[in-house]
């Protein structure tokens, strides 16, 4: 059960003194990521456009990542998964992950192989 | 075997009653659910990324969909599903202090952090109501093409989205509604759009300021507009007068975008509904005293481990559907 807490986030860095104290923390730091996130949306810096990785935006990969560390934050504090024990905490996050990232890969290889077949004309699609 | 284990150790291992994840039955269950019900959304959101990659070039861009914030006229992406976010981490934040508040037994804290809770996600739920029906309505209106592209229309000298009322000429009597009088089998016509082809058409080319603005997504990360020629060109494609969105037709670009949005925030929100629910009836357990007598505040907590599901689940919405 989940009734000693542990209080630490970014591994030690910041110390909390009681569970509610903690809650209130997170919830800053998660205020904070979306705030950035909405910002980097409506502002939308050309650099950030302009360079790819792995034929994706910057700030489309900066969007994902923002959103992983929101969803760790959500998972591990909200959801105390910080409290329980490590096997169940293992069982829980890395069956989806891998079967996600999986799923995730061949989906997207084939979307683009799709794109490709209508964009090499073989299929007339704007007209 | 070690043959010097005791009998008494060997109750213990097998007698029951052990906990290997230090977690009740309950506890474990709502974990599997939400491991499974983690996959179907992400099931969703990959189906989602398949029909993006597919259509890359011409998606929609979010930012140009989503502008409207209730009682304020103008544009403004972004900042009220922001808003919505934050409504929804609050309310999550507001249940972990009831779970907490639970854990150190304290009832009439629990029944207020519950009650802000349950606040949270109807404001929630009536956000996206309201998302859901400015969608529909639609804001501008577009033609759509022979092959279902959509054609919408920029004012040529500002850049600004046109809307079918500023250009459209009004031709009198281009169509007849169907009448009563003359069918046997009368069914009532139902929606129409405001203008007709035709009246769009002749509205472009009176109108020397409007060009067409075509789905496909150019290296600036923007819709191409078409020039005044290619312009008058393109519309001889139109077949439909679009407004707004459903299933079949969408004013904003690829349908699929329209599908995807209604089906996923769809399932989203039919989840935030049954947490509203499911926390109502905890909440008044509460104020029964059931967990009181119970001895521990454990229901809290797993509607509490749902009701964070929810919220995790509409962080990821929110980036794919709206940020990426």
């Amino acid at each position: 059960m989940a009734h000693e807490h542990k209080l630490e986030i970014f591994r030690g860095l910041l110390k909390f003194k009681s569970n509610t104290q903690k809650i209130w923390g997170v919830l800053i730091f998660l205020t904070i990521v979306t705030a950035v996130e909405v910002a980097l949306g409506i502002v939308k810096p050309a650099i950030l456009i302009q360079l790819t990785f792995l034929g994706m935006k910057l700030l489309n990969w900066i969007f994902i990542t923002l959103t992983l560390v929101k969803a760790y934050y959500i998972a591990w504090d909200f959801m105390h998964l910080r409290d329980e024990k490590t096997a169940l905490r293992r069982a829980i996050v890395w069956t989806p992950i891998f079967l996600v990232a999986y799923l995730v890969f061949i989906l997207l290889f084939e979307a683009d192989y799709v794109y490709n077949v209508y964009k090499d004309g073989f299929v007339m699609w704007d007209f | 075997m070690d043959s010097t284990v005791t009998s008494a150790t060997e109750e213990n291992v097998w007698g029951g009653g052990n906990r290997p994840l230090g977690a009740s039955y309950g506890k474990l269950m709502m974990w599997f659910f939400l491991v499974s019900d983690a996959l179907t959304f992400s099931g969703f959101l990959a189906a989602y990324g398949f029909s993006r990659f597919k259509f890359i070039e011409t998606w929609p861009i979010a930012d140009q969909v989503f502008t409207h914030v209730p009682f304020f006229h103008g544009n403004y992406p972004m900042y009220y599903v922001a808003f919505m976010t934050f409504i929804l981490i609050m309310s999550s934040v507001t249940m972990v202090l009831a779970v907490d508040a639970g854990h150190n037994n304290k009832k009439n804290a629990v029944i207020w952090y519950m009650f802000l809770t349950i606040i949270g996600g109807a404001i929630f739920v009536g956000s996206q109501a309201w998302e859901w029906a400015t969608f529909i309505r639609g804001d501008y209106g577009a033609v759509e093409t022979k092959g279902g592209r959509i054609l919408q229309f920029v004012k040529a000298d500002t850049g600004e989205r046109a809307a079918l009322a500023d250009f459209a000429k009004t031709i009198p009597d281009s169509r007849t509604g169907h009448e009563r009088k003359n069918g046997v089998w009368f069914f009532d016509e139902g929606y129409r759009p405001s203008y007709d082809l035709n009246e769009v058409v002749e509205g472009l080319k009176a109108n020397p300021n409007i060009v067409v603005r075509t789905e496909t997504i150019n290296e600036e990360g923007e819709k191409t507009v078409l020039s005044r020629q290619a312009s008058l060109e393109k519309i001889k494609d139109g077949t439909l007068v679009v407004e707004g969105a459903n299933l079949v037709h969408n004013e904003y670009g690829s349908r699929l975008f329209a599908d995807f949005f209604f089906f996923i925030t769809g399932f989203h929100g039919f989840h935030v509904f049954s947490g509203v629910m499911i926390n109502l009836i905890i909440f008044f357990n509460v104020i029964l005293g059931t967990y009181e007598r119970r001895g521990h505040y454990e229901m809290v907590e797993k509607v509490g481990l749902y009701w964070h599901f929810v919220d995790l689940v509409w962080v990821f919405v929110f980036t794919f559907f709206y940020l990426v």
